[in-house]
């Protein structure tokens, strides 16, 4: 799975578009997570989870800000990522199914709240963006 | 199996009266072509399928995914026996169509990006939480007859 740079046009577009709303979409993406699979909870049980949790919130900016490096480094995404990919591997290590349900909701969140842009072009684009950080993200885990 | 509350089957029900089956139809299978182009290994007698928008504006693809839709429409009303309602078009995709069960999971999820496109802020956590039941209960259904 390659990144074309018709791609990395989309995404950084889309990206761009949504510019200081990420963290407010990471948390959105983060909620609809946990509300749509519920299984991805049981990574965080010492999260209040409540709708508006400030932990949920923060964490979502963390995830936001994360995505927007990779935006800016989408040429080289494994470099960029590299100590979040040890992070997941060695810390967290959240099983990979998880990162499609995350990506799946981050889709949905963007869907959402700018229609003009999620286009069938762009919704592929996305698709792969998210799928690429996933895979560098649990490229250590064994 | 899956057992919606009445809640759920409430937003779903509610939701899916102001879906235009015609035109979601056509989108979701349209997107599914596109962002996951190996799924058009299913329809080689499709015509051209070359560019998003020959895909988009493909009329056998706008006709086929009515056809999908409306069949789905169908489930909403029978979410209490999902797989009674889907028993003979699981056999259909197994024996005759020789479709992985892997691509009706595929479609569920364009199709929820396709109705959070359409709903915006209306399809909000809870609404998604119920349809993504949905979706994963006929994906299941309808590969529940696979041998």
């Amino acid at each position: 799975m390659v990144l074309s740079s018709a791609d990395k046009n989309n995404v950084k577009a889309c990206w761009g578009k949504i510019g200081s709303h990420a963290g407010e979409y990471g948390a959105e993406a983060l909620e609809r997570t946990f509300c749509s699979f519920p299984t991805t909870k049981t990574y965080f049980p010492h999260f209040d989870l409540s709708h508006g949790s400030a932990q949920v919130q923060a964490h979502g900016q963390k995830v936001a800000d994360a995505l927007t490096k990779a935006v800016a480094h989408i040429d080289d995404l494994p470099n960029a990522l590299s100590d979040l990919s040890d992070l997941h591997a060695y810390k967290l290590r959240v099983d990979p199914v998880n990162f499609k349900f995350l990506s799946h909701c981050l889709l949905v969140t963007l869907a959402c709240h700018h229609p003009e842009e999620f286009t069938p072009a762009v919704h592929a684009s996305l698709d792969k963006f998210f799928s690429a950080v996933s895979t560098v993200l649990t490229s250590k885990y064994r | 199996m899956v057992h919606f509350t009445a809640e759920e089957k409430a937003a779903i029900t509610s939701l899916w009266g102001k879906v235009n089956v015609e035109e979601a139809g056509g989108e979701a299978l349209g997107r599914l072509l596109v962002v996951y182009p190996w799924t058009q290994r299913f329809f080689d007698n499709f015509g051209n399928l070359s560019s998003t928008s020959a895909i988009m504006g493909n009329p056998k693809v706008k006709a086929h995914g009515k056809k999908v839709l409306t069949s789905f429409g169908d489930a909403i009303k029978n979410m209490d026996n999902l797989k009674g309602a889907f028993a003979k078009l699981s056999e259909l995709h197994c024996d005759k169509l020789h479709v992985d069960p892997e691509n009706f999971r595929l479609l569920g999820n364009v199709l929820v990006c396709v109705l959070a496109h359409h709903f915006g802020h209306e399809f909000n956590p809870q609404v998604q939480a119920a349809f993504q039941k949905v979706v994963a209960g006929v994906a299941s259904a309808l590969a529940h007859k696979y041998h």
